[in-house]
């Protein structure tokens, strides 16, 4: 099934948050923001801006009539500073006007004072000070420390990754209005609603019953979303509480890209050892996560990043600590695959550090060490339907592995100004919320008297496609066409207490309890269809709209079905709900059973570097990928590739840069270049594995929104494979994302 | 007061005339398919078409709604995604959802304008130019294969159009609506823009005043220089080529003729910028942009190109090298405007090269360009200009390079002493798009690369490195 929601897109008549119809009187907010990354505030002086003819109202920390906190997982960061400020870009005051443009004008002239203190932009630096968000975490499997007794080659360095700015193309947003007796409503482009209510509830000293969000779709979050959407909806909440006139709240790309967060950065050292036969017996990392100024969601990013420490290696020596480092930068957020990329480039890049000391290949070294069934990862849980072994295989024979090396070998030989290059990268990678209590959902369905259905859940959809995956499950169990089913927006009125839209687990959770409830209901139907033709229930069937009697067709339809059953009162409505079994995880041990299941498959990058001018360009990524049961190809399809060069992206091109001050230099789109058409592999196969699935995916489809990220880190090993042939005296840096600037330099230096 | 269609209706406006068309399309007319990614004509969520009477027939194009001026629409026809709306889904549009082009779909109305304005185009359809109609356009979930396969599909769909009767093709297989038929008449019917104005701002094609400032002309009038097609010409004399001072790059790459003097115009024209921004940047305005790293301005430095300068009666000319004073500080007054660029076309042989490289090969600002023409008669060089851009405060015409490199053999030892000249004739600086060390390499780099790309059997990267 395509996409439900293309034909809206392709016409351009879905409904994005600036394109909700403007209500009468609506206010407009822009944020005035911290110049300086560090400091005292002295003063502030509104009384220019106040002034300004079409101001309506200045609201700063003095307006909040709750906490004025914001901190989802610790309480360490205001709405608006109060006293400090802690990076550049942070919230001071939210600017109302009659029109965006008079609240720009006015914000233009705030005069603002601050006392400077010293800014720290670097993880090592905080982390030698003492600045960390919270405690550090270490994980540890066997004894590094015994280990190394064993090992033949040991190996130690440094590893550098930097972020990724989100750039969904829907900048941040949200629209308020009052309602009745005080309440209000949200629109947000959030990927979490029940966030943004929890904390407006807090912020406006209000009980979240009071606050409905709603969230038709998202212009695009990669995590970005998921706990950073929630400033600017409170504000707009905030501006209709104390106004009581709705608020529009949409960031300016550049205000977007100064004020929020990214994917953190990370410096990791690491130690490893292999024994003779290149077994990795023992592997020691520690990580500095630079977190930004503010916790947000850094202590969740940083234990997958210690989850996924050892990618798809198994290895019975491990121990891997983490810290989060504080900085004054925009608190680092969530982004598609949540901590998990950092903490496998560190092990891709300690097995390619020591592949090219001991002058081997780097897949040498992978293939010999991959994950199989039964074995133990530091966090406690046995890996079970993980085959990256047959994976490596269908890679190799699938896509012909050797006959790619023959060709790039001898195209490397006889072009000396052009050289190619590839590499291989698996991936393994958790599914659920790793904080246990989060792996729950819930599901509301409606079946009208006409038949047709509604469904709310708390899934958002943001371009995954999680909707049509939802009207899938409905429309199979109750055999209805596509059309007589709506999905409605995420609200948090009709479906309570979600978790974010994030983790890859959203269709899973919410598509289990989408399940139960149509199971629920249809059970309920069948039972008056069996009292009607006076059979045994499990006779009754659904199918096309007809009620089939042992599998015949009778002559009762679905609609008429329905009918039958509200005349008789029966319950046409049910909530479903769903909490992950079997899981859990003890962080006083860090042992435990964490994830419902794990993902895994293989990537083959195939890169020609252009030697005379250091740029590239990606011939071909071979992907075999572990679906399960894909429950929609095509959606599901979309999602690798789309995954795929976004996490190419976060290795080639995107590049961050502040300077030492704090201050960001890639602040707008066209200083931070993000993937186009042309940068694109120009080819990109997929291969799907024939597995089993697993009962704990919905209709044993696994998860696949953020795994397919991490084959891009493939994009930076295939280039330095092909600078290697060009320049054998290359020492690798592991300094990611490799630009077209450090490709030229590798090649010279 | 501007009067231009909107889609298939009349629109009236007395917003300044520097006011940006994607907020009237948003906010004063409703039409939110039209979205708002960057608004630096980065992104192509915003992309609209331009259609210009020309001879009796429209004429389209597809432009960053958040870079143009309404100044700049009076007359024409603007068609936005609700404008190629029909009863039925258009083939570009039904390709889309086939090949599931769409993710989270804030890009795609950008994505079906741009490729309908491929369909609209005159140019023969080839699969490389269905590609090249979406170099403006970026989607962040990043999917551009299924993109790619629409793109195709489309181009397979085209392959029977009647070119000598496009639109009415387009109308009759659907993939445009039958009121675009009507579109000649209503244009004609439009009162003339009233050219005549206090206003004092000068406005080329806009796309990089109103990155850098559009604060500054949002709410007023301006004067636009595009409007005036007694600018927009390119003319050939017998040795020389003159550009109207309101050519733009688009106009450049549809010269079939400069492409037989400059035979791989096309493919530097490709590194620059994106369609919907070359079809509303001028070539004057790059020169006056007076960015260190314009693209264009170090092609025609190497050209060595002469610039016609004007205020009211009064012209002079000089050479485009002679412009720059210091950074951002040109050789003209506030009212001077270009209007005309003068060069002598390359002979036979004579070679000419461009080298660019940015972060992101397509659509990016250069890290280092560079540009050359060279003469070489008996593997001795004859004649040289030799430019370079991001490499200093201004666009540098490398006086002292070329110079060295006059009358010396062509050989590897010569290229590399004058890189050692060329070194210390720019200054470059650290910043966003590199630091110096990267850029003093690059440009080393590019200039062999001139040499490799131009003289392959005598010149290798082997010899110089």
């Amino acid at each position: 099934m395509k996409n439900i929601d293309s034909k809206g897109h392709v016409t351009g008549t879905s409904i994005y948050i600036d394109d909700i119809p403007t209500i009468e009187g609506t206010g407009y907010g822009v944020v005035f923001d911290s110049p300086c990354a560090h400091g005292k505030i002295i003063s502030v002086n509104y009384s220019k801006a106040k002034a300004l003819p079409g101001v309506i109202h200045i609201i700063t920390h003095k307006d909040i009539p709750g906490e004025n906190q914001i901190g989802g997982i610790l309480p360490d960061e205001e709405l608006f500073a109060s006293q400090e400020v802690h990076f550049q870009g942070q919230p001071i005051a939210l600017i109302i006007a009659e029109s965006e443009q008079i609240a720009f004008k006015a914000r233009k002239l705030i005069e603002i004072e601050i006392d400077k203190k010293t800014v720290i932009t670097d993880p090592r630096e905080a982390q030698q000070k003492g600045q960390l968000i919270f405690p550090p975490r270490t994980f540890s499997l066997g004894n590094t420390k015994d280990s190394w007794k064993d090992c033949s080659h040991i190996f130690e360095g440094k590893v550098d990754i930097n972020g990724q700015e989100h750039l969904y193309i829907e900048t941040q947003g949200a629209y308020a209005q009052p309602l009745e007796n005080g309440n209000i409503k949200v629109s947000s482009s959030t990927q979490g609603p029940t966030a943004v209510q929890r904390a407006a509830a807090k912020v406006l000293n209000i009980g979240m019953h009071t606050i409905e969000v709603d969230v038709v779709r998202l212009g695009g979050g990669f995590g970005g979303k998921e706990d950073q959407a929630t400033p600017w909806a409170i504000m707009a909440a905030l501006g209709t509480q104390i106004l009581r006139i709705p608020i529009k709240v949409i960031l300016h790309r550049m205000d977007d890209m100064r004020m929020t967060g990214k994917r953190h950065p990370y410096s990791a050292d690491y130690k490893i050892g292999l024994n003779k036969d290149l077994k990795i017996v023992g592997y020691e990392v520690t990580f500095f996560q630079n977190a930004g100024a503010a916790a947000d969601l850094s202590p969740a990013v940083m234990e997958r990043t210690l989850f996924h420490a050892t990618n798809s290696y198994f290895i019975p020596n491990v121990e891997a600590t983490a810290y989060s480092c504080k900085t004054n930068l925009p608190p680092n957020t969530a982004f598609r695959g949540f901590g998990a990329p950092q903490g496998m480039f560190v092990i891709e890049s300690a097995i390619a550090y020591a592949a090219n000391e001991l002058a081997i290949e780097k897949q040498q070294i992978q293939k010999v060490n991959l994950l199989k069934d039964g074995d133990e990862f530091p966090y406690g849980q046995i890996a079970e339907g993980v085959g990256l072994s047959p994976a490596w295989e269908t890679l190799v024979s699938k896509f012909n592995l050797k006959a790619t090396q023959k060709e790039i070998a001898s195209f490397n030989k006889t072009n000396d100004a052009v050289k190619k290059g590839y590499a291989l990268m698996p991936i393994t990678f958790g599914i659920s919320f790793t904080k246990t209590p989060m792996n729950q959902a819930r599901a509301l369905v409606h079946i009208y008297s006409d038949g047709s259905v509604g469904i709310s859940t708390g899934a958002v959809e943001m371009g995954q496609g999680v909707n049509t995956k939802m009207l899938q499950i409905a429309a199979n169990i109750f055999s209805v066409s596509a059309n007589r089913i709506k999905l409605e927006s995420t609200n948090t009125t009709r479906v309570a207490n979600t978790s974010p839209t994030a983790a890859s687990a959203t269709a899973d959770l919410n598509g289990k309890a989408l399940e139960k409830a149509c199971n629920a209901l249809a059970k309920r139907l069948k039972t008056t269809a069996a009292s009607y033709f006076k059979v045994d229930v499990g006779t009754i069937q659904f199918k096309d709209e007809q009620v089939l009697v042992n599998g015949n067709t009778s002559d009762v339809s679905w609609n008429q079905l329905v009918d039958m059953a509200f005349l008789e009162r029966v319950c046409l409505t049910e909530n479903g709900h769903y909490a992950t079994p079997i899981i859990n995880f003890n962080k006083d041990k860090e042992k435990g059973h964490p994830f419902a299941y794990h993902v895994f498959g293989l990537a083959l990058t195939e890169v020609t570097v252009d030697c005379i001018r250091g740029t590239y360009e990606f011939d071909a990524v071979k992907i075999v990928h572990d679906f399960g049961k894909s429950m929609n190809p095509t959606v599901d399809r979309g999602q690798i590739e789309g995954g795929l060069v976004q996490g190419m992206g976060w290795m080639t091109l995107e590049e961050i840069k502040y300077t030492k001050e704090g201050r960001l230099l890639s602040n707008s789109l066209s200083t931070y270049k993000v993937p186009d058409v042309y940068s694109a592999p120009k080819q990109i196969l997929i291969e799907p594995l024939e597995t089993e699935g697993t009962d704990m995916a919905i209709l044993k489809s696994k998860a696949v929104g953020e795994p397919p990220l991490m084959y891009g880190i493939g994009a930076y090993f295939a280039i330095e494979n092909a600078i290697k042939a060009f320049n054998p005296a290359y020492k690798s840096t592991f300094n990611a994302p490799f630009t077209h600037e450090k490709v030229l330099m590798a090649l010279y230096n | 007061m501007i009067e231009f269609i909107l889609n298939d209706k009349k629109v009236v406006t007395n917003k300044p005339t520097g006011s940006l068309l994607v907020d009237l399309i948003r906010y004063d007319q409703h039409l939110k398919g039209t979205k708002i990614g960057c608004r630096e004509g980065d992104c192509g969520a915003c992309t609209v078409l331009i259609g210009s009477l020309v001879d009796g027939a429209m004429q389209y194009i597809n432009v960053t709604s958040c870079l143009t001026p309404i100044a700049n629409i009076a007359g024409k026809h603007i068609v936005t995604i609700e404008g190629l709306n029909m009863v039925n889904l258009s083939p570009v549009q039904q390709e889309m959802v086939n090949e599931s082009g769409t993710q989270c779909g804030f890009c795609t109305p950008g994505f079906v304008v741009s490729l309908s304005n491929y369909c609209l185009s005159e140019n023969e359809p080839t699969q490389a130019k269905s590609i090249a109609a979406i170099d403006g356009n970026i989607c962040r979930c990043t999917g551009y294969k299924p993109i790619e396969r629409t793109a195709h599909n489309i181009t397979d769909l085209l392959l029977n159009k009647d070119h000598n009767n496009s639109i009415k093709w387009l109308i009759d297989n659907q993939f445009i609506p039958t009121y675009f038929k009507d579109i000649p008449q209503l244009i004609s019917n439009l009162s003339p823009f009233d050219k005549v104005t206090k206003a004092h701002k000068l406005v080329g094609g806009g796309t990089d005043l109103y990155v850098q400032q559009p604060e500054v002309f949002e709410e007023i009038d301006i004067r636009p220089i595009n409007q005036n097609a007694n600018l927009r010409f390119i003319r050939f004399d017998e040795t020389t080529c003159i550009l109207g001072g309101s050519t733009t790059v688009a106009d450049l790459a549809q010269s079939t003729k400069l492409q037989k003097y400059i035979p791989n115009l096309l493919a530097y024209i490709k590194l620059v910028s994106s369609t919907p921004i070359r079809n509303s940047s001028t070539i004057a305005g790059n020169f006056v942009n007076a960015s260190p790293i314009g693209d264009f301005t170090a092609f025609f430095l190497a050209l060595n190109a002469q610039i016609t300068l004007q205020e009211d009666r009064e012209s002079r000319a000089i050479f485009l090298k002679d412009f720059y004073k210091g950074y951002k500080d040109l050789d003209k007054t506030a009212s001077e405007i270009i209007t005309e660029i003068t060069f002598e076309l390359p002979t036979v042989s004579t070679h000419f090269n461009l080298e660019k490289v940015s972060k992101r090969i397509h659509l990016d600002i250069a890290s280092v360009n560079t540009a050359i023409q060279i003469r070489v008669k008996n593997k001795v060089i004859e004649h040289i200009h030799l430019s370079a851009g991001g490499i200093g405060p201004i666009p540098t015409y490398l006086h002292n390079t070329a110079q060295y490199l006059q009358g010396k053999k062509l050989a590897p030892t010569h290229i590399k002493e004058a890189n050692a000249i060329m070194q210390a004739e720019i200054s470059p600086i650290s910043d966003v798009r590199g630091t110096e060390d990267y850029k003093r390499l690059l440009l080393r780099q590019l200039f062999y690369a001139h040499f490799i790309k131009l003289f392959p059997s005598q010149i290798t990267l082997t010899l110089l490195v």
